[in-house]
This record gives structure tokens, C-alpha cells and sequence, in this order.
């Protein structure tokens, strides 16, 4: 939408505005953070037993990652509301094929193991 | 005459010669963006849904597996179950043999989010018909695109080669790295993932640099200028923060969990 702002007035040479980029850098320490974030997690939590949870925590700040760039980066926050979900609702789908498969993955590997030994 | 004194009386003219002016009507933009504009969002939308079926049987392939139960210094390579990525992607050019886990994986995805910054950079100068900051940040964005290309290339190259130490197979012989076939650090599959994934989303990155290279050629022309728009600065900015977003989840479920 903003690319059409601009079409409306010719260019004039000389007349160029200030930068206006303080978003962008706030996006981007948000993001090393979150990066910096998922780091130490993955050398501090290293026991077996918080597999589990560390893999939920990865995941969440995965999505919270995916959800700067995307609203951010690529805009889609300041779009309008019927473009958003357009975009959005198919790709939810996707969460849904990941869960199947992988309960569906986790249940091929129990039947595959247990062939032979009864 | 009097066909249309009954065409203005009547409220509500189904069939008439009227112009409609719903916001579905066509003649407008529903979604505030252009037809360019919209056209990427879909071919992204398509990408997502070819990127989330491959980590989507990454998912499934890697439930299929065992899993090693034991604390990570116990660990030792096996096709029984799937590899520690810590364990696999533990080296950094220059320091041979030293065990610097996902040290290289985090400079990549820095390398690529900051490629990303200069990117949305390049976007806002051309809001402001900025040539030559669009010229600086798509610079940039192609150094930052090709530096990413680059340790991707080395990444390859050591998971092919392999590590210090072989890993003794199922047949007894001693075997480094990895093809399709078979790999020192998993189950076979492990290693196609690694080759698929990466590698389809790695040409993604270098379709994206021979697409900025292109616009780079193009901004410096001034073909933009005389448009009086940058509009297709923004539309590689979205294929490009897209190939961003996919890193983000490849690092996740690759090298994390």
C-alpha cells in the first residue's frame, strides 16, 4: 500500500527524505535476542529429562521469531485484516499436517521396533 | 426516455448498465496492495506450503527414528537413532578439530538476519526514491546473500567429508561423511534430509542474490527512477525476508531441537 503512496507524486530530484529506520533496528536486536535467547537454552538445558520442554520453548520463540520478520520485515501486520488472513489461515493448516505426521511418525517407529519381538 | 425514468426510480437496478462499486466489484484494490505485490504474497504462500511439507517428513522421518536417551557427553554416532545435531555440526573454519557446537550455525543465521536488515533498509529508501541508499543497502543484501552461499558451501563440504574420526558402519569398515547413501553420523535418511533441506533452501538464497544482483543492475540504470516507484524492490524484499523466515525454522528443527 505504501508502494502505491509513493506512485502518486513524480520524482523530483533533490527532494529526498530523512531515513526513518529506528523500526528496522528494533526489529532487528528483537531478533538477535530471541537467536541469543534460544543459544543459551540449548547449552543450559541439556539434561534428557527436559527434552520436552526445551523443544516447547524452541518452538514458541521459533513462531515469536517468524512473527517479527513476517509482520515486520515482510509488513503483513500493516496490511489489511482480509490480506493478513489470507495469508495466515492456510499456512495454520500446516501446524495441523505437522502434528499428524509426527504422531503418525512416532507411531511407524514403535510399530517398526517391535516386528520382530513380538 | 422513459426506460430510464424507470431505470431511476427503481432502487435497486439488478440488470441495468450501472457500474457497481462493491469492494469486490473489481476496478479497485480490495487488499490495498498491488497486483505485484499480491502476486509474491501467493507464490510465498505456495513456497511455505513446499517448505512445510519437507520439515513436515523431517518431522515424521525423525519420530520414525530412535531417540538417544542418555546424557549428550555419553553420545556416540549410530544409525539406531537419530544423531545430536550439537555433535554433528560442531566445527568452524580454521580451528580443525576443535569442538565448537552450532558455533558456524549461529554466524550463518546472523549473517542472514542481518541481510535481512539491510533489506528492509533498501525498501525504505526507495519509499523515499533514495537511489543511492537503495544502491548501498542492495549491496548489501548481496554481500550478506553471498557470504551465507559461501559457508553453506563449507557447512556442505565438511558434513561431506566428514569428521576427524570415522565412524566404524554396520559392516565393519571405517566410513567419513556423508552421500545419499549412507552417512557416519545417522540413519541414511538423516543425511537426505540435511542434503534436501538445506539444499532446496539454499538455492532459494541464490535465486535471491541473482535476483538482487539484477535490481542492483537495474536501480543503478535508473529504471526504477523513471517509474517513479520501487515497487520491485519490495517485491524481492518479500521473497527475501521469506527465504529468512524459512532459515529460522530449518535452524529450529535442524540444528536445535
Amino acid at each position: 500500500m505504501s508502494a502505491h503512496a509513493t506512485t502518486e507524486h513524480a520524482y523530483i530530484p533533490g527532494e529526498i527524505a530523512k531515513p526513518n529506520t529506528g523500526w528496522i533496528w528494533k526489529t532487528f536486536w528483537v531478533l538477535v535476542g530471541i537467536t541469543a535467547l534460544e543459544f543459551a537454552i540449548a547449552f543450559t538445558l541439556t539434561s534428557p529429562d527436559w527434552r520436552t520442554f526445551r523443544n516447547s520453548i524452541f518452538i514458541v520463540l521459533t513462531i515469536l521469531k517468524a512473527f517479527f520478520i513476517v509482520g515486520e520485515f515482510m509488513h503483513l501486520k500493516h496490511e489489511v485484516k482480509s490480506l493478513i488472513w489470507t495469508i495466515l489461515i492456510p499456512t495454520a493448516l500446516l501446524v495441523w499436517l505437522v502434528v499428524a505426521l509426527v504422531t503418525e511418525g512416532s507411531f511407524i517407529g514403535e510399530t517398526l521396533s517391535h516386528m520382530f519381538s513380538k | 426516455m422513459a426506460h430510464s425514468t424507470t431505470l431511476e426510480s427503481s432502487s435497486t437496478p439488478i440488470y441495468a448498465d450501472v457500474p457497481r462499486t462493491g469492494t469486490w466489484d473489481g476496478g479497485n484494490e480490495p487488499f490495498k496492495a498491488s497486483y505485484g505485490k499480491l502476486m509474491m504474497w501467493f507464490f510465498l504462500l505456495s513456497d511455505a506450503f513446499t517448505f512445510g511439507a519437507f520439515l513436515t517428513a523431517y518431522g515424521m522421518i525423525r519420530h520414525k527414528h530412535g531417540v538417544f536417551t542418555e546424557t549428550a557427553d555419553k553420545f556416540h554416532f549410530s544409525s539406531a537413532w537419530w544423531p545430536v545435531p550439537e555433535k554433528v555440526f560442531n566445527a568452524f573454519p580454521g580451528f580443525h578439530g576443535v569442538d565448537l557446537p552450532l558455533a558456524f550455525v549461529a554466524l550463518m543465521t546472523m549473517i542472514l538476519i542481518f541481510s535481512s536488515v539491510t533489506m528492509v533498509l533498501a525498501v525504505e529508501a526507495g519509499h523515499r526514491m533514495d537511489k543511492a541508499d537503495v544502491q548501498k543497502w542492495l549491496l548489501w543484501t548481496i554481500l550478506f546473500g553471498t557470504m551465507f552461499l559461501s559457508s553453506q558451501a563449507w557447512e556442505w563440504s565438511h558434513f561431506i567429508g566428514g569428521h576427524v574420526e570415522p565412524t566404524i558402519m554396520a559392516d565393519g569398515k571405517p566410513f567419513f561423511g556423508a552421500n545419499l547413501a549412507m552417512n557416519q553420523y545417522g540413519p541414511p535418511l538423516f543425511g537426505d534430509l540435511f542434503f534436501f533441506i538445506t539444499g532446496f533452501h539454499g538455492t532459494h538464497v541464490f535465486s535471491g542474490v541473482c535476483l538482487l544482483v539484477w535490481c542492483f543492475i537495474a536501480t543503478t540504470n535508473g529504471t526504477f527512477e523513471k517509474r517513479g516507484h520501487y515497487e520491485m524492490v519490495e517485491k524481492i524484499g518479500l521473497y527475501w525476508h521469506f527465504v529468512d523466515l524459512v532459515w529460522v525454522f530449518v535452524f529450529t528443527f535442524f540444528y536445535l531441537v
